[in-house]
């Protein structure tokens, strides 16, 4: 098992750090919010998931694309324009998309998808599906209106969500204290009638979380769920580098998450053989992605007015 | 022999076989389920088809909207039903941020197969939040479809359509209009998209009535053909995508075109359908033009000043009249009692 998690930890890590490294040539011409530090929170709560479960999530989805399974190849292409991209490069950084793998798309604007998710939900149960929901949306997500109508309806109509609050303390550069007279998530959640709590940044205990309550929701118990898991955004809001000389957080504040690194946590929990092999298969997939991006050819012309319309079948 | 029914009674039927058809389809919004029932356009619903399949829902258009597009993506076919068409400014982020635009920048992944119904209040002070007809909006969004019925059958034609359709389809009615009675056929049938439908047929001047400023074209026409003009009269039904073609046929032969809207003028519908009939026109034919709909001011309940903030059957015939003999004549019909608008009939 932890094999498996530290794979999908190193794996999300290292695309992000590729991209920021890529960056500068600009050769990926969209804008990238970078999960980088955040990681375990989508890779707790997609190790919990089956293929059949789908996640809606926020712009900042790259490491939860990865962990649900998304495409790699199609991921790489997309940030660099190319046909061959999961959006066939219609999309971009912040709108991620695999159907096949349960990804089912990112919004720029914060809160939005959260919604769907929950419409989602509501067709899963329709439907007579075991299968679960996840909703993924950073704490910024929870200044917005949209954020309480949902609670209420996803807990009126008892649907098979599972809500995962991002919570790193910043929407871009403000501080959840500046904007929330209580900084009570979790406890808001409560209120609407719902199981929520709060879990600090530990892979495993996310994981442990998240496991009981989707094996809860497929016994048949009734959702949704609600986890406040605590994380830290190590880069700048959008952009490969650090922020620290922006002056509105210090590296001090930083340091306690970047000592609780969960990669490096669990690479010291697996046997060194196994975990150089994993990392020598991660960075040959990795280098195979962006050569594929690379060589990719750009769309025609002529797609930039095909799927404006879902034509007749 | 043919079937009369109401405007209310076709969007109910169409509902009803459509959800008998099709059993992704479900229907919810405010009220739904409520002994009015939305005019009668959803009544008999839960009965039929549960609770599950109908529904009321909170008083929140955003979060209800985003679950329309989250129920879309796992296969269903969501209509959304809002009693004011004012309302729907609660939810355009869901709109025209995701459901417009989640075909093409998901790359043709994914698609959103909703029908957002709304209407569009008049008279008995509907005021300032009750009487928006805000088509243009979506109008202007690629990725979205917009359609206003104005007659029974359109309305049954368009509203199974929408729901066949698998893009996020804006149905527009229009109160005054749920009064209208016509002939319906009883079977499922569609009204597609892109084929605006020649009224009243005539060679003087093209008249477009959009929504329930048809009505008011058809009675002016008639107004007109007192004087011996002959109107041709047009109805677009589908605004998005629009025929233009049809219009630009008319007006080819007219070489007048009037386009009254059940809306704002500027940057509306009415903007729309004369910039693009006179570029197709453009060097081909001369062409006067005339746009007319609501008084560039917000809408005031009071009856005095409600009247003058519509264009009525008169007061579309007067304009038409200057246009099609040049100069201002003030020319006005004797109001005909045989031609007068059906009254909404409140209150409520």
């Amino acid at each position: 098992m932890y094999e498996k998690f530290y794979r999908s930890l190193y794996r999300s890590r290292r695309v992000e750090e590729e991209v920021a490294r890529v960056y500068p040539t600009d050769k990926i011409k969209s804008p990238v919010h970078l999960s980088i530090g955040q990681e375990a929170v989508s890779v707790g709560v997609c190790e919990a998931l089956r293929p059949d479960d789908v996640i809606f999530c926020s712009y900042r989805s790259h490491a939860a694309y990865l962990a649900k399974g998304g495409d790699l190849n199609q991921m790489i292409a997309e940030m660099y324009g190319k046909v061959t991209g999961c959006a066939k490069g219609k999309g971009g950084s912040m709108h991620l998309v695999d159907v096949a793998h349960g990804v089912m798309g990112a919004s720029a604007v914060v809160g939005t998808t959260i919604a769907h998710a929950v419409g989602y939900a509501y067709a899963v149960k329709f439907q007579r599906k075991d299968s679960v929901v996840v909703s993924f949306f950073g704490d910024g997500a929870t200044d917005e209106g949209v954020f309480y109508e949902i609670m209420n309806f996803a807990a009126l109509k008892k649907l098979p969500v599972i809500f995962i609050c991002e919570n790193n303390s910043y929407a871009i550069h403000t501080h959840q204290v500046r904007r929330q007279s209580n900084p009570n998530i979790y406890e808001r959640a409560r209120v609407f009638g719902m199981p929520a709590e709060r879990i600090e940044d530990d892979v495993l205990r996310i994981y442990e979380r998240v496991s009981a309550a989707v094996q809860a929701l497929r016994a048949g118990e009734h959702g949704p769920f609600f986890f406040e898991c605590m994380t830290y955004r190590w880069k700048e809001h959008v952009g490969p580098n650090d922020d620290f000389h922006l002056g509105y957080r210090t590296r001090e504040e930083a340091e306690p998450w970047f000592k609780n690194d969960q990669v490096k946590r669990l690479a010291e929990m697996i046997d060194a053989r196994q975990r150089e092999r994993i990392e020598q298969e991660v960075e040959a997939e990795i280098l195979a992605a962006f050569d594929f991006a690379e060589e990719s050819p750009f769309p025609d012309g002529v797609e930039l007015f095909t799927d404006v319309f879902r034509e007749a079948k | 022999m043919e079937r009369i029914i109401s405007f209310v009674e076709a969007i109910r039927e169409a509902t009803y076989q459509e959800m008998a058809r099709d059993p992704t389809v479900i229907v919810f919004g405010l009220d739904v389920d409520d002994p009015k029932a939305i005019q009668g356009t959803t009544r008999g619903l839960v009965e039929k088809y549960g609770r599950e399949r109908v529904f009321c829902t909170p008083l929140s258009e955003d979060a209800m909207t985003g679950v329309a597009i989250g129920m879309a993506l796992a296969g269903l076919r969501p209509i959304h039903i809002h009693i004011r068409m004012d309302f729907l400014m609660l939810a355009m982020n869901q709109l025209v941020n995701i459901a417009a635009k989640s075909h093409y920048m998901y790359g043709g992944q994914v698609h959103v197969p909703i029908v957002v119904r709304s209407m569009i209040g008049k008279s008995w002070g509907q005021g300032a939040q009750h009487s928006q007809a805000l088509y243009s909006f979506f109008m202007h969004v690629p990725g979205l479809k917009v359609v206003a019925p104005t007659t029974p059958h359109d309305a049954k034609g368009c509203l199974i359509h929408a729901i066949r359709d698998d893009n996020p389809v804006m149905y527009v009615e229009h109160r005054l209009l749920h009064f209208q009675k016509g002939p319906v056929p009883e079977q499922l049938y569609t009204v597609p998209p892109a084929k605006a439908r020649v009224t009243v047929k005539g060679d003087d001047v093209t008249l477009v009535g959009i929504s329930y400023m048809q009505v008011e074209c058809l009675r002016a026409q008639r107004y007109l053909e007192d004087v011996g003009i002959h109107a041709e009269v047009i109805d677009p039904i589908w605004l998005s995508p629009l025929d233009i073609e049809t219009i630009v046929a008319s007006v080819r032969k007219t070489g007048a075109l009037c386009v009254v809207d059940n809306g704002w003028t500027t940057c509306g519908a009415s903007a729309e359908i004369i910039a693009r009939v006179t570029e197709c026109l453009q060097r081909v034919r001369d062409v006067r033009v005339r746009r007319m709909g609501f008084a560039p001011v917000t809408c005031p309940p009071t009856p005095t000043l409600e009247s003058l903030f519509y264009p009525n059957a008169r007061t579309i015939a007067s304009a038409v009249y200057d246009l099609v003999k040049g100069g201002s004549h003030n020319w006005m019909p004797v109001e005909r009692s045989d031609l007068k608008e059906i009254e909404f009939k409140g209150p409520f």
